[in-house]
């Protein structure tokens, strides 16, 4: 394990207590509302805050613990990403990605030299001459990702790096970073509030609700099978990597999907649970997208189930409690889902 | 003894400038402003107090400066029911504005002297060490009277001074000295007295060649003529002159 | 923030004591160019003593601001950015010569720094030498008077500036001496520049304090304010045009030093 760390902090009336273990090549996030502490577990990894309790190791290594024992930010092989970029405005692109590396002591020419091909990878041939102030949002966020990754860390932070962007450009920024991610040799952990990020990006989820973990595992695992209604409410879909050509996508996994608008290429498909319809026998109306499943499971939470189902397009679908039981479902019962096109969100992978 | 010599400075002062010929002590009430050099800072305010005793109701306010800043305030326009000056040159000054429409009146001298700080740790002799560059030595500025004396002994003495700064009243000159911060300064004979303990006095020769004379006068726009007339009497008068004379002033 | 289509009117309400403010402001120095002497300038301005006042201000002025900027930089971040304790008590103290008449700031520093002061004299005894009426006395006590003004804008500029630049520049692996010099202090440059320009002003026009602690000497230490002050006594019209002189320099190099060090950050900052 890369990072590993057992996280205490009493603020006020919110107590964090979270234990998170990161592998080599994994991303982590971290999913939870605001003001359930993400952002302060974050600055404890980083070091720029020191909890009250427990430990953080990296590669092994001890660099906070109860004792006394400190390793300061600037000391840690650590690159991290802010919501609002904070790259230096006083600074060119070309030397903000450079920083990391002057500051360690690299001579001038050769950090620059070392920061431009970053920029290529991240899209930003030619603008390393430009000052933070006059790039756009998701231009600033992808400087800010070559700045924290230039200088090869053994950890990522990121914190809520998507958050600040529009919806447009979200889209796209974040298809990148998940490409990045992917290369990232290191232990990534990612916070956010926003489930679509964490399931598109991450490899494993830990859900914080009230400064205490309610639920960790893949993101398909916490889609599925929520262990609390927070985390039902909160993570309900399920992302279906697929190809998209005209209106249509064929899912990885076998079975195709009909989609409202025009799509190409590698895409996610996401279906909310509360959008999926289920018959006892085949509907006959307009949605175009039907299929034969099976009910795996079932979980009730408040009013609604919480329906696992397993076939050629796998679902999850939320039914009223009353339904259930009116159909007579129960696992391993044979069920037809169906979803209207226009309920079915497409984001690029 | 006392009458004769009110009714005598009455009469000197009639022509300096009085709207109200003779006013009785009963009138003598309000607040009178008097400007004076800096020299006349402690007798003159014993005087006023003296005064303001004598009558009730009378409240005597005082601005000590460097008789020049003075007369620059005066010819500005500041109001000021008395103006006594440190030496003749800036009463000049005033008169020639044409605020006081008589000739002042002497009431006082002064002359100069070296004062050191208590013990003299710059071993000060005589005048000839304040021409020693060697020596830190405050001197008045020669735009005030204090310092015009001095430029008068120095050349009297046939010697060129060596100060290392050029304060802008002898007040300011005499702190320097209190504080030991310098080691000679030259000062008025009164000052060395008022300063009591804190400073030594070394008489010279030369002082004679630059006697000071202290003028007074009352102002022509002068809010409260009564008041004014009975200070300056004050002044002129036998407790007066025994007061400057006890201060070290010398007779006019 | 484009010119065209902004309203800039002004409501009366706001526009009458605006007015009365720049004439309250202005009025004295029209006075000064209209009552100037303008048929004797050229003698008046090239009096010996003119040119050597006017060079002893700009000199121990901008010393002064060197000395503030050394040392006052440094102790506005500890006010701003350090957990030391105390910090409190230590601002209102820092802030003191501002409500201080600065004669009695002159004073004080002959208490300490005279020959017969509580530091000054073991100065004395070691060397013989005494700070009062020396040129580097008027540069003390221009600073004494002017390095709060210093202080209290950068301190201002530090509390303002995004204190999460810093955290990011620290998790690029830049300690604290680092992300001072390279993110906080260009992050303040404005900020600072703009208290070195009132701190400079105020060094400048110095007077109870200089006249007090460094005495005056034409050459070593009669600066301009003083020369003013004796001339008034002497000759008006020269001290009309000894004020004039000082106006002229002090708002060209105003002027001067907006244009360039402070337009970028007074409109971005």
């Amino acid at each position: 394990m890369s990072l590993r760390a057992h996280v205490v902090v009493r603020r006020g009336s919110l107590t964090l207590d979270v234990e998170v273990a990161v592998g080599d090549g994994e991303v982590l996030a971290v999913l939870g509302p605001n003001g359930a502490g993400k952002s302060t577990l974050l600055r404890v990894l980083a070091g720029l805050l020191l909890p009250d309790g427990g430990q953080v190791l990296v590669d092994g290594h001890r660099v906070w613990d109860a004792a006394g024992r400190h390793v300061p930010a600037h000391r840690r092989s650590l690159g991290m990403v802010f919501q609002d970029h904070l790259l230096f405005p006083h600074l060119s692109i070309t030397d903000n990605v450079a920083f990391g590396l002057r500051s360690r002591g690299a001579k001038r020419a050769a950090a620059r030299a070392a920061a431009a091909p970053w920029l290529d990878r991240v899209g930003l041939a030619g603008l390393g001459d430009r000052r933070p102030g006059e790039l756009s949002g998701g231009q600033a966020q992808r400087a800010a990702l070559a700045r924290a990754l230039v200088g090869d860390p053994r950890v990522l932070l990121l914190d809520e790096p998507l958050s600040a962007l529009d919806a447009r450009t979200r889209l796209t920024v974040r298809a990148e970073l998940r490409r990045h991610l992917t290369d990232y040799a290191g232990s990534a952990v990612l916070v956010t509030h926003d489930p679509v990020d964490a399931m598109a990006l991450a490899d494993r989820v830990v859900v914080v609700e009230d400064g205490r973990v309610v639920q960790t595992g893949t993101p398909a695992e916490i889609a599925r099978r929520p262990r609390t209604d927070y985390v039902a409410r909160l993570v309900g879909l399920v992302l279906l990597p697929g190809t998209g050509t005209g209106a249509q996508v064929a899912l990885d996994g076998g079975g195709a999907v009909a989609v409202a608008e025009e799509v190409a290429g590698p895409v996610f498909v996401a279906v909310r649970p509360e959008s999926v319809a289920l018959y006892l026998a085949r509907p006959a109306g307009s949605p175009r997208n039907v299929w034969p499943l099976r009910l795996v499971a079932a979980t009730p939470h408040g009013s609604v189930v919480r329906c696992d189902l397993a076939g050629e397009v796998p679902l999850t679908a939320d039914v009223t409690a009353t339904s259930f039981a009116e159909l007579g479902l129960a696992p391993g019962a044979d069920v037809w889902a169906s979803v209207k096109a226009g309920e079915v969100a497409v984001y690029t992978r | 003894m006392k009458r004769l010599l009110a009714v005598t400075a009455v009469l000197a002062l009639a022509g300096c400038g009085s709207s109200d010929g003779g006013s009785t002590d009963d009138e003598v009430t309000g607040t009178v402003t008097v400007f004076a050099a800096a020299s006349l800072t402690d007798v003159f305010t014993d005087l006023g107090e003296q005064l303001e005793s004598e009558h009730p109701g009378l409240d005597v306010q005082f601005n000590f400066a460097g008789s020049s800043a003075l007369a620059t305030q005066l010819t500005q326009g500041a109001p000021a029911d008395v103006f006594a000056s440190a030496d003749t040159d800036q009463m000049d000054v005033v008169t020639n504005n044409g605020i006081v429409s008589r000739a002042p009146s002497l009431f006082a001298t002064n002359v100069l002297e070296i004062a050191v700080p208590a013990g003299n740790p710059g071993g000060v002799t005589g005048l000839a060490d304040l021409a020693d560059p060697a020596k830190t030595i405050a001197l008045c500025a020669p735009e005030v009277p204090c310092g015009a004396a001095a430029e008068q002994v120095f050349d009297a003495a046939g010697l060129t001074p060596a100060p290392d700064t050029l304060e802008q009243d002898v007040k300011a000159t005499l702190t320097k000295v209190q504080l030991g911060e310098v080691d000679a300064a030259l000062v008025y004979a009164t000052d060395v007295q008022a300063a009591g303990d804190t400073v030594q006095g070394i008489e010279f020769p030369e002082a004679e060649e630059a006697v000071n004379g202290y003028p007074i006068c009352t102002l022509t726009d002068a809010p409260n003529p009564a008041g004014a007339l009975a200070f300056v009497t004050l002044v002129t008068s036998g407790p007066g002159q025994e007061a400057l004379a006890a201060a070290g002033f010398r007779a006019p | 923030m484009s010119r065209a289509g902004r309203d800039g009117g002004v409501p009366a309400p706001l526009l009458v004591p605006a007015l009365a403010a720049v004439a309250f402001l202005v009025l004295p120095l029209v006075g000064l160019v209209v009552r100037a002497p303008w048929s004797e300038i050229g003698p008046q301005l090239t009096r010996p003593g003119v040119g050597e006042a006017l060079r002893l201000s700009l000199l121990s002025a901008t010393l002064a601001t060197a000395v503030s900027l050394l040392l006052g930089v440094p102790l506005a971040w500890v006010l701003a950015r350090s957990a030391v304790r105390g910090r409190s008590l230590l601002r209102a103290l820092v802030t003191v010569p501002l409500v201080l008449p600065p004669v009695v700031g002159g004073v004080a520093l002959f208490l300490v720094l005279g020959r017969q002061g509580i530091v000054g004299r073991w100065l004395f005894e070691a060397t013989g030498f005494a700070l009062p009426f020396t040129t580097a006395a008027v540069v003390v006590a221009e600073t004494f008077v002017a390095m709060p003004f210093l202080v209290i804008s950068v301190e201002g500029a530090l509390r303002a500036a995004d204190a999460r630049f810093e955290d990011a520049a620290a998790t690029l692996g830049a300690d604290r001496w680092t992300t001072f010099r390279r993110v906080t202090l260009p992050l303040v440059a404005p900020g600072i520049a703009a208290g070195a320009v009132l701190c400079w002003a105020r060094a400048l026009g110095e007077f109870g304090a200089t006249i007090t602690f460094a005495g005056n000497f034409p050459g070593t230490t009669q600066t301009m304010p003083l020369a003013v002050y004796l001339a008034l006594q002497r000759d008006p019209d020269a001290a009309i045009v000894l004020s004039l002189v000082l106006l002229v320099v002090s708002l060209a190099t105003l002027l001067l030093l907006r244009g360039r060090w402070l337009g970028r950050g007074v409109t971005s900052g």
